[in-house]
Formats: structure tokens, sequence, C-alpha cells
């Protein structure tokens, strides 16, 4: 037993932790977060440069990561600094493309290439404005034309979608909505895409895309399999991302609790808050527990994986639920000022819990994943 | 036992509802239902209107402007009100100063203040909090200090709600630094055009502009403006706290927000069927119906024990605060889940009146996450849940 990360992960996190702390400030992540873009083209290229982007990759792929923990060292550092740049959906399409590359088809491993290099960006659009967190509920549909494919449909609340060059999309080969079988995946030219975009309630920017008879190019015939893993990979992800943001949280409510005084005394010598400060902090370490499995288990067998995957983002889903609101109540008032940076991680924490399924989704997925 | 309204009172519920119907502007209802931003003017509008008909100090006794209402009467009002989405009336000139003016001004300050509480001339603030007094409210700094016929007030105030839109603010200010930090205190009405006085906005994590800071620098204010004795203000504030029985549990707020969570738990969609219908999430919405509804006989139980006029027993006011609070945060928390991803684009502009712009997913989804955030601040202001608790166990314990 073993329980911290390897040395090349631990040197990858340091040096990502080094970076975002001298490079990416809370005053500077929150001006990237509002900016119109909604997110820094420069410190993108600069992380990717720093291995950041090829440690979500393996070597198939032309990264030197890819694993469970790979995604986990980063996506730690990146919470931490709450990074608002696109490296969720650039996570997810490229592990769904690592899957399909290596068949005839060159495309997938020359925007693999280009995505390590840092130079192409990518976002995955897979959700519809009806599927609620439900993977195989898929209505948008693929038409063959003489070029290729045309695309039908909705997707709903793909994050940073403005910023990906290339989007990677789900449609409907055959079958109906609700079935596995018969979901392809495309390629689609950000320059062809349709998107509505709009800011993000916990920073950055997400959008709506909409597709009217556009062209896009398949990579993937039965896409499902590949989705569902690319998914597992995006909650662990989230997962990391989301411990990171309760330890800010609870070592921000930590130094809150021991120096805020009122009735004359620090307000951590009040038991009620003694209290639920460690209910608060043993549950952060169930959490990370809970993330640590996700992690262990992405490389292990469908069962085994997609119920730890669940069980993870169930976990962290009422875990930041109880950390968000009980930071913002042990700070009382300031704790809601847009002005602490306190407010935004707990707004970026809530705001995990609905991205890529809620607790309940996860819940009822892991009941029916079997709990034997 | 009897749970039912009397005859009597079911009368004036249908008196309430007409009145609602005939005159509540369709466009201020329409503002509330969907959760647009209210400007000052909307909601001068609707006191205005209260106030012609009378209910608008509605519970003030009757030789002041009241309508001479029970409680169980003000509480039909309440109720009535939120469910025909009614703006909540302001209460910090009305519900808090009033009655404390009303029990202890003198007879020129009533003949001055209430009037213009009625008609609308002044919007109050209130001036409590410092950044040093929060639970602790006692403890407050801001001093008052007497040269001839004025006071010379200095330091400064904190969450100052709609304070930007006031004309006057009652204070808490500091005359004695002797004996108790309690007995120190005295209450106090200042003009915020004096010169000194400067208000600064804190933007809220919603990115809203609702609280504010206001600072006092050698600002002179008439003594005449001292409410009762000085060093007394402690009790008033006290007395302050605890009057707004009727509305303190914010049920109809509750029931109105309510009702619009069953909507839209109807309206999407889990696995191609009513998200209302999903076992979890039906689970999580009859736990907190069967709270609320605990919580709607509770008030009213309070409100009978407490008669009217009377005022309830701190600790049961006390638990209201709690229950109204955090049954309120978790019906907008419940709201939030059941949006899905939808609770996640942020669209602040959707949230100003006429707007036109095609909606980021259904047309309830913008105002909901930003409703959940700023509800947190429920259990905190009013004296936080924390304070609430220890009145009410201070109360049971006797030790």
């Amino acid at each position: 037993m073993y329980f911290h990360h390897s040395e090349d992960r631990q040197m990858l996190a340091d040096m990502l932790g080094r970076y975002l702390q001298q490079r990416y400030p809370f005053d500077i992540r929150n001006k990237i977060s509002a900016s119109p873009e909604g997110w820094s083209r420069t410190h993108w290229a600069e992380l990717a440069e720093l291995g950041v982007v090829g440690a979500l990759f393996g070597e198939e792929a032309g990264g030197f990561g890819g694993t469970g923990f790979d995604i986990a060292a980063v996506f730690e550092g990146l919470g931490k600094a709450l990074v608002v740049e696109p490296f969720l959906g650039t996570l997810i399409a490229g592990q769904a493309l690592a899957k399909a590359a290596g068949g005839q088809d060159a495309l997938p491993a020359e925007v693999l290439a280009e995505v390590v290099a840092g130079t192409t960006l990518l976002a995955f659009a897979h959700e519809e404005p009806q599927s609620r967190y439900d993977l195989h509920d898929v209505e948008t549909h693929a038409l063959p034309n003489s070029e290729g494919w045309a695309l039908h449909g909705r997707k709903a609340v793909v994050p940073q979608i403005e910023a990906a060059d290339r989007i990677l999309v789900s449609a409907r080969i055959a079958g109906a909505p609700g079935d596995e079988a018969g979901i392809g995946l495309f390629l689609l030219d950000k320059a062809a895409a349709q998107v509505r975009g709009y800011p993000m309630v916990d920073g950055g920017r997400g959008g709506e895309l909409v597709l009217d008879n556009t062209p896009a190019t398949l990579v993937a015939e039965d896409g499902f399999p590949l989705i569902e893993q690319a998914i597992a990979a995006g909650i662990v992800a989230l997962a990391w991302e989301a411990v990171a943001v309760m330890d800010v949280l609870k070592t921000a409510t930590l130094d809150y609790l021991r120096t805020r005084k009122q009735f004359g005394v620090p307000i951590g010598k009040f038991q009620a808050l003694q209290h639920r400060m460690a209910t608060v902090a043993l549950e952060i370490e169930l959490a990370r527990s809970a993330a640590i499995s996700a992690a262990d288990a992405l490389g292990q067998d469908r069962r085994t994986r997609e119920r730890a995957v669940s069980a993870a983002k169930y976990t962290i889903g009422r875990v930041g639920t109880l950390v968000a609101e009980e930071a913002i109540q042990m700070h009382g008032g300031i704790g809601m000022t847009w002005e602490l940076p306190l407010s935004h991680y707990a707004k970026r924490l809530t705001m995990i819990g609905h991205q890529l399924g809620d607790e309940d989704h996860h819940l009822g997925r892991f009941i029916a994943l079997g709990h034997a | 036992m009897d749970l039912h309204f009397s005859p009597e009172e079911m009368a004036f519920r249908e008196e309430v509802r007409a009145f609602l119907k005939d005159r509540l502007p369709t466009r201020i209802a329409e503002k509330v239902r969907t959760s647009k931003r209210l400007t000052k003017q909307d909601m001068v509008e609707w006191h205005a209107i209260l106030n012609e008909r009378g209910w608008y100090a509605n519970h003030w006794p009757k030789e002041y402007g009241g309508p001479g209402w029970s409680v169980a009467q003000a509480a039909i009002f309440d109720i009535e009100s939120a469910l025909a989405h009614a703006p909540r009336i302001v209460p910090f000139g009305v519900s808090m100063l009033g009655p404390v003016l009303i029990k202890y001004g003198s007879q020129a300050q009533k003949d001055h203040w209430l009037p213009r509480i009625l008609d609308g001339t002044d919007w109050w603030c209130q001036g409590y909090s410092e950044p040093g007094a929060g639970s602790d409210l006692a403890s407050l700094k801001t001093s008052a200090v007497r040269d001839g016929d004025h006071y010379v007030v200095n330091g400064q105030k904190t969450w100052t709600t709609l304070g930007q839109y006031a004309d006057m603010i009652f204070c808490l200010v500091r005359t004695s630094t002797e004996g108790k930090k309690q007995e120190g205190i005295s209450f106090l009405l200042i003009d915020m055009k004096t010169p000194g006085v400067e208000v600064r906005p804190i933007i809220l994590l919603d990115g809203e502009h609702e609280v504010n800071e206001v600072f006092f620098t050698d600002v002179r204010v008439p003594a005449e403006n001292l409410v009762g004795e000085e060093n007394k203000g402690w009790t008033y504030a006290k007395y302050l706290l605890t009057y707004e029985r009727a509305g303190l549990a914010g049920v109809g707020g509750s029931m109105a927000a309510f009702n619009h969570l069953k909507e839209i738990a109807q309206s999407q969609r889990k696995g191609g069927r009513p998200l209302a219908e999903d076992p979890l999430f039906a689970a999580r919405l009859a736990r907190l119906e069967i709270n609320l509804e605990n919580l709607k006989l509770t008030n009213l139980r309070v409100l009978a024990a407490s008669g009217s006029g009377g005022s309830a027993p701190l600790e049961m006011s006390a638990m209201l605060k709690i229950c109204g609070t955090e049954i309120r945060q978790e019906i907008t928390s419940l709201t939030r889940r059941a949006l899905g991803p939808y609770a996640q684009p942020f669209v602040s502009e959707a949230l100003d009146e006429g707007f036109n712009g095609a909606p980021i997913g259904p047309d309830y989804a913008a105002p909901v996450a930003v409703d959940y955030f700023n509800n947190r601040k429920l259990s905190i202001f009013g004296g936080s849940n924390e304070v609430q608790r220890e009145i009410i166990t201070k109360a049971l314990l006797e030790l």
C-alpha cells in the first residue's frame, strides 16, 4: 500500500502548482474568467509547454500519462487555482479520440498530436437539452451524404465550447434515443459550428451547439463504450478537482475560525462550530478516498470502473454541497461576497455537482450497476 | 383543537384574494413569479397600493394607521400575498422601525416619522452590523458623542440591505463604554444626506448589489433623533428583532417557491419520465413537503400562543427563524438540482425586465442558481442560525 503520487507525477504536480501560484493568482484568474473569451490562450500554451496536456494522455496517443492518477495529479492542481481553461473538454474528447485512434483513419491521431502540442483545443459535446446526464439519451442524428456526414440536433451546456478548435460530437447513426448501440462520434471544425455562448455561474464560459445539416467527420461508429470510458476519465478529473477545491475551502475556513473574534474569543472556540468543522474535515477525507478509488478503477473492467466512478461522483456531490454551504455559513456575511475568493470556490464546487451527472443520478446508477 | 380557519377568517382570505387579483399589478407579479430584479420603483408602487387600502402597516395598532388585524389575519395576508407573487414588503421602515417608534418613540417622533413611513416619503435602512460586530452585535463600536444639541457619529455599519435607496437609517450606536456592553448602546435616526455619510456597495457572490457598507465621519445628528432613552437602545433592538412574528418563518414565500419547484420537477424529464416521478427526486420533494407542512402548523401554533399584540417567547421566534430559513434554502437547493446541467449558465441580463433574448435551456432557468447562492444569506442574517440555536438552549437549559 502506498497512498502518494509517484515521483514523476509529484514533480508534475509541484511544477503545475508553482506555475499557477506565480502566473495564475486569484485576481488574474478572475480577470480571465470574466473576459469576453473566458479563458487565456497564453496560459494554455504555457501549461501545454510544461506538459500538463500531455500528462492527460497515454503514449499511444502521443502523451506520457493518461492513467487515472495522472489525471488526478493535474486536476488537483487545476482545482486549487480554480483554473477555467478548457482542460475538462480536452481530456474527455481526447480520451475518446485516443480510443478511436489506431484504425485506418489517421485523423484522430493527427488531432491528438496537435492537442498534446497545445495548438488544438477540444470540446466534448454530448449532453443534450433533454438527456439530463443519461449517456445513451442521444437524439442528435447523423445522415450520410456525398461528402461524408451531416449532423442535426442540439447539444447542451458544453464547457468552453467557444475556445475549442475542434468539437467531438455524439450523434445517432442508428437506433432510437435511449439505445446504447448506434451512437457515432464525429469531429467537427469549430468554424462549421453554430454556437451560442454564455458565461457560467462558476466562471469561464459555456455554450449551446446547434447542429443543422452541419458537416462532420466520423471517427467512431460504435461510440458508446468510448463515451462511457471518456466520461469516466472526466469524472475522475472532476472528483480530484472537487477535492482540491474542498481543501482550499477547509483551509480558508479553519483560518477564519482561528482569527475571527466574536464575544472576545476566536469563533473556533465555540463547540458548535468545532463539531461542524470536524464533520466537514472527515467528510472531505471520505471524498478523497472516493476520488482515489475512482482514479485507480479507471484502468479496470467496466463494472468495477463504473461503480467506482459513480460512487465517487455521488460522494463529491453530497460532500461538495456540505462543504460549500458550511464554508459560507461559518464565514458569515463575508463568505457571501464576490470579493472573497472563497465564494468562487464554493460556486465551482456546487457547479461540479451539475457536471457529468449529479448525486442522485450516480446513486441511481450505482444501484443499477449492482452492488452485491 | 381546531386546525381550521373560522368562517370570518375564510371570508377575510377571500377579501385578500380579491384585493390581490384586483390591485396587484400583473407586471410586478410576473417579475416576482419569474424572479426578475425588482426596482425601487416597483417596491414603492406596491407599498403605495397597500397603503391606499390600509394594509401596508398591517401589524401596527389601528390608531397609528394599522388595520387592526388578528395574528391569524396577518398570517393569511402573508401567505396569500406570497402565493399571488406580490413583492415582500420591504421591512426596514414599516415592520422594524415603526413598531419601535410606536412603543418607545416620543409623541413628536411618532407624529413626524410614522406618516412618512406610511406614505413612502422616507425609505429606511438598518444600521446594526459592523465589520467587528456580527453575531456579537452588542460589541458594536460606532460612536455617538453628545455635542450640544447634536450627537457626532463616527464609525462603520455593514450589510446594509438596500441602503443605496435609503433616505434614512436607524442605527445602533455606542454612547457609553462603561458597564456591560449592552448597556452603552443607543438607538439613533440618521438622515443619509447628512455630510459625512458615505454608502459603498458590496457585491455578493451572485454578482448582485443588494447590501452596502455605510461610513460615518463626524456626522452631526440632531439630539431629537434619539429614540427613547440614551443607553437603552439594546432593549429596543431586541424588541424589534422579535416583533415581526407573522412573517418571521416566511411561510408564504416558501409555499410559493415550493409550488414553483413542483412545476419545474413536472416539466423536467429524467429517463423519459417527469423528474417528479424519479424515486430519488420524489423522496427529496416529499421530505420537503412534509417539513413545510410541519412548519406551517408550527407557525400557526406560535402565532396562536402569542395572541393578538402579545409577543412570542424568544425561543419560539428563534425556532421559526431557523426552520423557516432552512426550508427556504432547501427549496432553492432542490430547484437548483432540478435544473440539471442548465443550472450552470449565468445570464445576468435575463433577470432584467424587458429582456427578450431566447432563454438558455428552460425559460425558468436563469434565476435559479442566483437564488440558491443568494439565499445562503437567510441562515446568516437577522441573527445567524447559530445565534438562534444559542437562544433556544439558553432558554431551555437555564444553566
